[in-house]
């Protein structure tokens, strides 16, 4: 009895006694920047491939240019399991260790974020996802969701469906994952059912029926809806393509948000999903220089955790995008401030001056990888069009152009909501545009 | 007046006008049914010979269905990798009755309960440690299982059956038979069922009982096996099917705790009345209400029968 | 050595039955207050208050709701984080509409709301008995986490569906919202928890209290000697959700800022078992314990590896461990740490000397 509790006493001693060793703060030639990223829990399958383009793209950057500016980047990924919980211990963790900004990849994450952000004088991008209304840059000063936000990308769907046949007097099927994030675009739905003259069926699929769908694509078959737009996450993704193979809905009417359209969902249903849309906002496969580069120098030589066939699917892509943002929105901090090193208030005006054209994509290998993103003291998101993607049973293809939201009608949502986000919170920090 | 109708009236109007989509949705009930059915099984194989409850059974189906196609993708021939499959089951039961069962026999319910979550983080870490974290994809055809359908013209519509789900139905009968020769034929069986009646008795007339929690083990690792196989076929293979195992939780308290037919005839009134109350009635509320309506359609059965329908009645004396 | 008592002799009934009778024990605590109330809100960094200590002291009386409920009266209980969550949006709903009066009031009010739910799922307990109840506790949190997300009036029609904590000032300084710094939240954190575990302590040396245990060892025997079923067990089930509901409201106002339902899913109903179970069953400062340990152990497990491998492996294998230690610890002491800790204490009153 005696030796068993001696060994406990001194197995938890050891504990204490290796905890939480403080890290030393990161040299200051280099530049700090935590990733949020989740290669673990049920939203794994997505969040790897992301998890590998953000990194390998940074990598890249380090192994050909020597950095960004000549001082070199210092990358850490912290887990969060797609757990705002977690995801909030890594922002404590990493917080004072330098970083200049954050991606949270999860929007539970990004609400905790964007109240510390000025608080910390960190900014938050959340490239494509979180809270629509930070698009409003008076009111949110220190949260950008560039290229574009769910709202706008909803209005353009819908666009998108009037141009393929009319949306006045169809209907129109909403599956969504039900958190906050597949709600998030219902206001903008149902607005524009009531101006468009089309009427919504909505389908939530919770958490735990993710797998389950069956009888939510019964209820699709029974509405026969004329388009389903899908806002799905994780496993969800490739359940829904399966079970509207089998209820055979037609699949060219079946469109997914930008999170929906990753080549691991559609890869379980295989040829039977061809005809599957998805919208995006970036180029996928491989063939662009950068992503050849990064095949060179970091794939190859083994300092990627990606397997090389990943390397162009469409979320290793995002992740990639997510990463060439962040760089340029350095590079712009850079110039501005005349400083190598930076810290989180130059990266905050390093993003609300990004100005990423198509010569600076093309000199940067991305030519033609995405629209060009101006992202302004107003606009946070800077972008806006999107476009439809068709799956052929093998890889994607481009089937419209590029296609604009309909900013008059989702500016007074934005600004409406970002109203009311502010309104019970005294001493919040805006800014004003001139 | 409206809410009544809608309550009351409008589901079964639906159900008249057509009637195709009520034998889909009757269809579809069943085989969720049937697999509820499969993975209540595997519960109760353990909670009857060990009185453990066993959550590990929904991590023990990602393991399971993990193991045979990560065998699969190293080149291993389907058939070659499910017996590996059935033996690295063996091996998990062999070293969960070593590591954990044995050193905690005798124990109360809620720790060894608690031990079977415990269980349920090594092997969440474990498996994404082996495996990686990302979703696969079900080798069903190299299994064998068909992936086509059959198109019934009926009733003024069109029914569609999955033949996989038509080959999940009939697996799991198979099981669910095979087990119950096991239990009510076998010597094994016989001492098996000593033992859920009394651990020192069973001891006392000469029953090992290590050799027989490695035996239900085992048979839970094969159904669970089996589970993931199905419902690894009908969207994929990742850890989010865990959340799956969940699911068996009211059909276990419909069935009671104790009974391989209480699990079956509970898995299917779960699954039924599930499908049916979300698709009639479900979106009256908003939809998605099949993550509590299976509690409490289980709870209004435990009103009137506190054990379950097969639960064995306990006389509770001073 | 050190720990003796040799001198102090209790001269009356009420001393002997102290909650802490043996002097040193009292220094010890007095100290301990000093170092939680003035030293580290002074001395810790952001993390150290923002991600170890404020969930901490949440989670000990979400676990110390949960143990008067499963340790003390017997009722396993599986729903805490769907009780946790009807504090949160209560205390979100109570200052919504009354904006004036004082959050701290809201907080303990809030509470009340998760007793009446958690009165309305107790009712079942009369009823089934051990892992049939543990199920039918998950119906609560499985409709209260549908609830949360379906009704739109429970987070004021916000198109994220989340909660967020609007700035709510103690004597105009911020103590909620993002304002609020981190040692004051922590502070207000550690003045609840202390009032409430205070309570729960009273109340399980009472009347109430051993109303439980009896209900607990024997609900028939209980019976026989006059105690209520039908009132015990429901007053558990009532008091246990209002100690989970004020953790929640808590949760959301003290330390996370902004919530959606995942802040409340099953998951946390398992956290919080455990925390009780490695705790100690019936034991108040097991629940400290095991919160300490429960929480904190993979930030250990994380901060440690952390530099030296990728962080994906880094969470694979303090899943690992985390789960090989909660199996080592049920093996070696199932009655928890308090039990390790009592041991502890006995062996220190003769030290150096073995008898």
């Amino acid at each position: 009895m005696r030796l068993k509790y001696l060994a406990l006493a001194a197995g938890a001693a050891a504990m204490m006694a290796g905890s939480l060793v403080t890290v030393p703060a990161s040299a200051q030639d280099k530049i700090y920047i935590p990733l949020l990223t989740y290669r673990t829990g049920p939203f794994a399958g997505s969040g790897t491939v992301i998890a590998d383009g953000l990194h390998d793209y940074f990598t890249l950057l380090n192994e050909r240019d020597g950095g960004i500016g000549g001082v070199k980047l210092e990358v850490e990924e912290c887990e969060t399991g797609y757990n705002a919980q977690k995801g909030v211990e890594c922002y404590e963790k990493t917080k004072g260790k330098g970083a200049i900004v954050y991606n949270p990849y999860s929007t539970g994450i990004t609400l905790q974020l964007i109240p510390k952000a000025p608080v910390d004088k960190i900014p938050v991008l959340s490239m494509g996802y979180g809270l629509s209304a930070t698009a409003v840059g008076e009111k949110f000063p220190w949260t950008f969701n560039a290229p574009a936000t769910y709202w706008s990308q909803m209005s353009a769907i819908i666009k998108y469906i009037d141009t393929q046949g009319g949306v006045k007097g169809k209907k129109i099927g909403f599956i969504y994952l039900d958190v906050g994030y597949g709600r998030e675009p219902i206001p903008i739905l149902e607005e524009l059912s009531k101006e468009m003259g089309f009427s919504v069926l909505k389908v939530p699929v919770g958490v735990k029926e993710m797998q389950n769908q069956s009888s939510h694509w019964l209820q699709v078959r029974k509405e026969r809806p004329d388009w389903m737009i899908m806002w799905g996450w994780g496993a969800m993704n490739p359940t829904a393509i399966k079970e509207a193979v089998k209820i055979r809905y037609p699949m060219d009417k079946f469109i997914g948000v930008w999170w929906s359209g990753g080549n691991v969902d559609v890869r379980p249903a295989g040829k039977t999903a061809k005809g599957y849309l998805s919208a995006n906002f970036h180029g996928t496969g491989a063939n662009f220089p950068a992503i050849q580069d990064i095949l060179k120098h970091v794939v190859d030589k083994g300092l990627s955790q990606a397997k090389r066939e990943t390397v162009g699917d469409n979320f290793y892509n995002r992740g990639v995008m997510n990463a060439v943002v962040t760089a340029e929105a350095i590079r712009t901090a850079q110039k501005l401030t005349g400083k190598k090193v930076i810290n989180g208030e130059d990266m905050r005006k390093g993003l609300e001056n990004l100005d990423i054209t198509a010569e600076r994509l093309k000199e940067i290998g991305f030519d033609g990888f995405t629209n060009p993103i101006k992202v302004t003291c107003k606009d946070h998101a800077g972008a806006h069009a999107i476009y439809i993607q068709q799956w052929d049973g093998e890889s994607w293809s481009k089937v419209s152009d590029w296609i604009e939201p309909m900013r008059d009608r989702v500016r007074p949502k934005l600004e409406a909501a970002a109203n009311a986000y502010v309104k019970d919170k005294p001493g919040w920090q805006t800014q004003s545009c001139s | 007046m409206e809410i009544l109708f809608n309550i009351f009236i409008q589901p079964f109007i639906e159900m008249f006008t057509a009637p195709d989509l009520l034998i889909q949705v009757l269809w579809e009930g069943f085989v969720s049914g049937t697999l509820y059915a499969l993975i209540a099984l595997g519960f109760v194989l353990i909670f009857k010979a060990s009185g453990v409850f066993n959550f590990a059974q929904g991590i023990m189906v990602v393991f399971g269905a993990l193991s045979l196609v990560g065998l699969y993708s190293l080149g291993v021939p389907a058939y070659v990798a499910l017996a590996l499959c059935i033996l690295i089951m063996f091996l998990l039961a062999a070293t969960v009755e070593r590591f954990v069962m044995r050193p905690l026999v005798n124990q109360e319910p809620i720790i060894l309960f608690m031990a079977t979550i415990g269980l349920t983080f090594f092997l969440i870490g474990f498996g994404e440690f082996v495996f990686g974290g990302e979703p696969k994809l079900m080798i069903t055809e190299e299994l064998g299982l068909p992936t086509g359908s059959y198109d019934i013209e009926a009733f003024g519509g069109l029914i569609i059956l999955q033949q996989i789900d038509i080959s999940a139905a009939l697996i799991a009968g198979a099981m669910v038979a095979a087990l119950a020769v096991f239990f009510n034929k076998t010597r094994i069986g016989r001492a098996l069922r000593a033992v859920a009646d009394d651990h020192q008795a069973a001891m006392s007339v000469g029953i090992t009982l290590q050799q027989i929690w490695v035996i239900v083990w085992f048979a839970a690792g094969i159904v669970a096996l089996a589970t993931g196989i199905m419902w690894g076929a009908r969207s994929d293979v990742s850890f989010a099917l865990q959340i799956i195992a969940l699911k068996a939780l009211p059909v276990l308290i419909l069935g009671g705790l104790t009974s391989i037919p209480g699990a079956i005839v509970g898995g299917l009134i779960i699954g039924l009345s599930e499908k049916m109350l979300e698709f009639y009635w479900g979106p009256m509320l908003g939809g998605s209400i099949e993550s509590w309506v299976p509690y409490f359609v289980a709870l209004i059965f435990l009103w009137f029968m506190p054990q379950g329908l097969f639960g064995e009645r306990i006389i509770e004396r001073v | 050595m050190f720990y003796r008592e040799n001198g102090q002799f209790k001269t009356s009934y009420a001393a002997d039955q102290a909650v802490f009778p043996i002097l040193q024990d009292r220094i010890a605590l007095a100290a301990l207050l000093f170092v939680l109330f003035v030293v580290v809100p002074f001395t810790f960094s952001d993390f150290w208050l923002n991600s170890v200590l404020t969930p901490t002291l949440i989670f000990a009386l979400a676990a110390i709701g949960l143990n008067l409920l499963t340790g003390y009266a017997g009722q396993l209980s599986l729903g805490t984080g769907g009780f946790m969550g009807c504090g949160a949006y209560a205390c979100y709903k109570l200052t919504t509409i009354f904006p004036d009066v004082n959050i701290i009031i809201l907080i303990f009010l809030s509470g009340i709301f998760a007793a009446a739910i958690g009165f309305i799922f107790g009712l079942p307990s009369l009823r089934i008995k051990g892992f049939y109840l543990a199920i039918a506790t998950l119906a609560s949190q499985f409709f209260l986490e549908w609830a949360f997300g379906r009704v739109a009036w429970l987070y004021n029609y916000n198109a994220s569906g989340a909660i967020e904590v609007p700035t709510r000032t103690l004597f105009e300084l911020p103590i909620t919202g993002p304002t609020a710094t981190s040692a004051t939240r922590y502070l207000v954190v550690l003045a609840i928890v202390l009032v409430l575990t205070f309570v729960a302590s009273n109340l399980v040396h009472g009347r109430i209290g051993r109303a439980w245990m009896a209900v607990r060892d024997m609900d028939i025997a209980a019976e026989l000697i006059g105690i209520r079923l039908l009132r015990t067990k429901l007053l558990a089930f009532t008091i246990s959700s209002y100690f989970c509901g004020v953790a929640g409201a808590m949760m959301v106002f003290l330390w996370l800022g902004a919530a959606e339902v995942e802040s409340f899913d099953i998951n946390h109903s398992f956290l919080i078992l455990f925390m009780v179970i490695i705790g100690g069953l019936g034991s108040i400062i097991g629940c400290f314990m095991g919160a300490i340990f429960i929480w904190n152990l993979p930030i250990l497990l994380r901060s440690t590896f952390g530099g030296l491998i990728d962080a994906a492996t880094v969470e694979h294998i303090s899943f690992m461990i985390v789960g090989a230690l909660i199996i080592f610890f049920l093996i070696v002491e199932p009655h928890g740490l308090a039990r390790l800790w009592q041991i502890a204490k006995e062996k220190l009153r003769l030290w150096p000397f073995p008898y």
